[in-house]
């Protein structure tokens, strides 16, 4: 049976991981590879990686730190970051990403996603939607959620799957970094009008969240991403699994 | 040495990528004299079937992968190639393995909610002795796929997406999965380094 996906984030800036780190007995680890082959060994299904920096040495870094996951791990991973052109996307699938995310590059541009999908396959394309709930609409926003679009949520992830996008991974900017849990309603709706997956992102806060938002009767993912609660060691994803299966979502162990 | 077929198609790259984790030596050839002199070959591939198949027509490599002898391991798109016929494109393949590649589209029930493309780590069954040793029955393998092999003889696993289907392969010295073995964890490898062991 085809098994649901937790997959920890990470960000990167500079290519090394941004965030204060404590994994494991791992504090504050700055190399992004030990901390992916550390998830990878703990049981994580995918790995993101998402580029921050803003200068473009800090680019450089990041794809020869894409080639050092790619050597070194052997489960799939997504990249993404200020990707605006396929050419930007050709960069880091050479390098060795099986995936690459695009947000506002593509809200900017829609053709990209087209454009990208008959170049690399659909399968590589995974278009990332950060939104905010403006009264009873959902808004997309760009650049971190720092800009509003003229797009709505749910016609923009049709129209991204209209064009090529392989899954879409959605982030509510209204439940990110809250801890409250995700934005269950909103992928309930997006698995139902959508026949390509969907990744969460946005408000784990423990356990219990991910348990929500992945099962049938809650929020009908296909995947869970969180950064936080695995990074700061408050859930581990061998108990995490566990009680994910106790509860008969289906998972690897 | 182990040869991986270069005839321009993707997902090169990490079935490079694990070889080099296995310490395994390989070249990356369309080469046929490169590609003969080698112990065993490597069918790799992620695109479209018909597409594919016109670039291994191209290099004359068609004739060259039906008459071979040495072991021969076709992944995902490399696999569906050594099957009969592929939905995809209405297209001919090799006709190593004489079932047909259909479309889960159209195929699985529709009411299901079953997303196609299947992407994710699913369990293989009924694991062929030699390609699978060491591999547990029930293990997880990493899919991305909307096409699949139907079950036929040469069935070497079974996977489960709405269908049973063959989510490998084996007649002889050709072989071939569905998923990928290079990015599923240490039981892809593993499948890996059983076939590198693999000689005429």
């Amino acid at each position: 049976m085809l098994t649901k996906r937790i997959i920890p984030c990470l960000d990167i800036k500079d290519g090394q991981t941004v965030k204060g780190i404590n994994f494991l007995s791992l504090k504050a680890v700055g190399d992004p590879v030990e901390l992916a082959a550390a998830y990878s060994a703990q049981g994580a299904d995918e790995l993101v990686f998402l580029d921050i920096s803003a200068t473009l040495e800090g680019r450089k870094a990041f794809t020869d730190l894409v080639e050092r996951i790619a050597l070194r791990i052997n489960i799939p991973f997504t990249v993404g970051g200020g990707i605006s052109t396929a050419d930007d996307a050709a960069v880091l699938l050479k390098a060795g990403a099986d995936k690459v995310s695009v947000n506002s590059g593509a809200v900017k541009n829609p053709a990209l996603i087209s454009e990208m999908a008959s170049r690399f396959g659909s399968q590589c394309v995974v278009v990332a939607i950060d939104a905010k709930k403006v009264g009873r609409e959902w808004r997309v926003t760009t650049h971190g959620g720092s800009r509003f679009s003229d797009k709505e949520l749910f016609s923009w992830a049709k129209q991204a799957e209209q064009s090529g996008a392989g899954e879409i991974l959605f982030t509510s900017m209204d439940h990110d970094g809250t801890c409250n849990g995700y934005a269950c309603e909103e992928y309930r709706r997006l698995s139902s009008i959508l026949g390509i997956p969907v990744i969460a992102s946005g408000g784990a806060g423990n356990a219990e969240h991910i348990a929500e938002v992945l099962s049938d009767d809650g929020g009908c993912a296909d995947a869970a991403l969180a950064a936080s609660i695995f990074h700061y060691g408050e859930v581990r994803i061998p108990d995490l699994k566990r009680m994910l299966a106790e509860r008969n979502i289906p998972v690897r162990p | 040495m182990t040869a991986i077929i270069d005839y321009d198609t993707g997902n090169i790259r990490s079935v490079e990528n694990a070889l080099k984790r296995l310490g395994a030596e390989y070249v990356l050839s369309s080469d046929k004299s490169v590609l003969d002199s080698c112990e065993r070959l490597i069918l790799p591939g992620v695109g479209e079937a018909a597409w594919a198949m016109s670039k291994l027509r191209d290099r004359g490599l068609d004739g060259f992968v039906r008459s071979c002898t040495k072991p021969v391991f076709g992944i995902c798109l490399g696999m569906q190639l050594l099957c009969s016929w592929s939905e995809e494109g209405d297209t001919e393949c090799l006709g190593i393995f004489p079932n047909r590649v259909r479309n889960f589209r159209g195929t699985i029930p529709e009411d299901r909610g079953l997303k196609i493309p299947q992407v994710g780590w699913n369990d293989i069954r009924f694991l062929e002795p030699e390609l699978f040793a060491g591999v547990p029955e029930g293990s997880y393998m990493y899919f991305v796929h909307s096409y699949f092999a139907e079950i036929n003889e040469y069935t070497a696993s079974v996977t489960e997406y709405g269908i049973p289907f063959s989510s490998s392969l084996r007649k002889g010295n050709f072989m071939g999965c569905q998923f990928h073995p290079e990015k599923s964890g240490d039981d892809g490898e593993k499948i890996l380094s059983n076939f590198l062991k693999m000689k005429l």
